[in-house]
């Protein structure tokens, strides 16, 4: 090893990023030249002069208190709008009186409900899956590898079936991400459609298959069951994809 | 996970490192006022995307919204202080001509060293504070400021030799002890 090859290895040494073949043959070459021991005493004299405490700026307790502050109100103030429009979403479901004034009120402010943004936000995620390389994760001809595959990825274990005897075979899976959590999405295919099935836990009742209006051309369905939610979305006409829904609830689960 | 859940999860793997946070934003914006602005908007950016956080290594994802909330705060408040692109380039063959300076550098006292670190152009006390101040390794700080790991040496190899300089002018000048 010669200087030229020595010093630009000095620093990536002390910095703990060199191998212990390169350390061997720079220390080797330290001790034979002068020059190049100079060049590490000041190397190793300027990590020292930066190894100090002094120089370390903590965050003012101020700071840290308004960041926690602000944080917590931004918090509130979100979850009552949620609640709210959760709310009149439910109420317009019961009265076509109610369902105009929800519209009206819609309209007024712009807004769409929490319904309506999850239906956006899960056709989106359907349509990205299809576009971007990124339908599966998980890849399975075989079944049982996608539940355990989620295991250790989310804080929740998924209801995985396959409906192949219903002639909807279960292909794969996928983490995603729906209205600020992780969820678990399963990969059916139909023929040449697929369906996508976003699967969370909510801490809801259980609710019996709600048919939202299409969107972009993809029909959506959800329900409730035993403490989680299910979305199932594909280009499917809506009858097959009614069809899953009912085949996907009487199939038992996985073993 | 609800806003409630989220913010808490966020105060346990989050907000640990606020204090990392605070000093790189100190030491690139070079006072305490700038820096608290830059910290906060950056914690409550955190916050906001805290559901794209997958990784392991919340410092190094905290500290990267930091460091784009500076420099977006830079354009708009300190516009002269952007250079031109840094020559990552130029370097590894100026670096072997260190010999030159064949000074014996002294540890210096943390004011000093201060005086020294301030002086070097923002992208130097960037490099320097992430690698020496927090301690990354060249990949972390190659993934946290979206440049090849080569750059990162090259630049870091600048800086220390910037920094050297810087130091050894404060030694002249009798700044040091």
């Amino acid at each position: 090893m010669n200087c030229r090859q020595a010093q630009p290895l000095i620093n990536p040494s002390l910095d703990g990023e060199l191998d212990a073949a390169g350390i061997l043959e720079l220390e080797q070459h330290i001790r034979d030249c002068p020059a190049c021991a100079l060049a590490w005493r000041n190397a190793q004299a300027l990590k020292k002069s930066l190894k100090q405490d002094a120089l370390f700026f903590p965050a003012p307790t101020e700071l840290r208190r308004r960041i926690k502050a602000e944080l917590r109100s931004q918090v509130e103030t979100k979850s009552r709008w949620s609640f709210w429009h959760w709310d009149w979403w439910t109420a317009a479901t019961t009265s076509v009186a109610t369902a105009s004034l929800a519209l009206l009120l819609t309209v007024t402010l712009n807004r769409p409900s929490a319904p309506q943004r999850l239906t956006r936000e899960i056709v989106s995620s359907n349509i990205r899956s299809l576009m971007a390389n990124h339908m599966l994760d998980v890849v399975s001809t075989d079944q049982h590898t996608v539940k355990p595959w989620f295991n250790g990825k989310l804080d929740f274990s998924p209801p995985v079936k396959d409906l192949a005897a219903h002639e909807f075979p279960l292909i794969g899976g996928r983490l995603d991400y729906i209205g600020g959590h992780s969820v678990a999405a399963l990969v059916f295919h139909r023929h040449q459609h697929v369906i996508n099935l976003f699967i969370w836990p909510v801490n809801e009742k259980d609710s019996t298959p709600a048919v939202p209006p299409p969107l972009q051309g993809y029909h959506v369905i959800h329900w409730t069951n035993a403490g989680m939610t299910f979305w199932a979305v594909s280009d499917l006409n809506e009858k097959e994809l009614m069809e899953f829904v009912q085949d996907y609830e009487a199939t038992g689960l996985l073993k | 996970m609800d806003d409630r859940e989220r913010l808490k999860a966020f105060e346990q793997t989050v907000l640990p490192h606020l204090d990392a946070a605070y000093n790189l934003a100190r030491w690139l914006a070079g006072n305490d006022h700038d820096a608290q602005d830059v910290t906060q908007e950056a914690s409550l950016r955190a916050f906001k995307f805290f559901g794209s956080f997958r990784g392991d290594n919340a410092r190094a994802w905290l500290l990267t919204i930091v460091r784009h909330t500076f420099y977006n705060w830079l354009r708009k408040n300190r516009p002269p202080e952007i250079a031109g692109e840094l020559d990552d380039e130029a370097l590894l063959v100026e670096d072997v001509s260190v010999n030159a300076e064949a000074v014996n550098l002294r540890v210096a006292d943390a004011e000093t060293v201060h005086r020294a670190i301030a002086g070097l152009p923002v992208e130097f006390r960037e490099i320097v504070v992430l690698r020496e101040l927090e301690g990354f390794s060249y990949k972390e700080i190659a993934d946290l400021s979206d440049v090849p790991i080569g750059t990162v040496m090259s630049r870091l190899a600048r800086a220390r030799r910037q920094l050297r300089k810087n130091l050894a002018g404060e030694f002249k000048t009798g700044g040091a002890q």
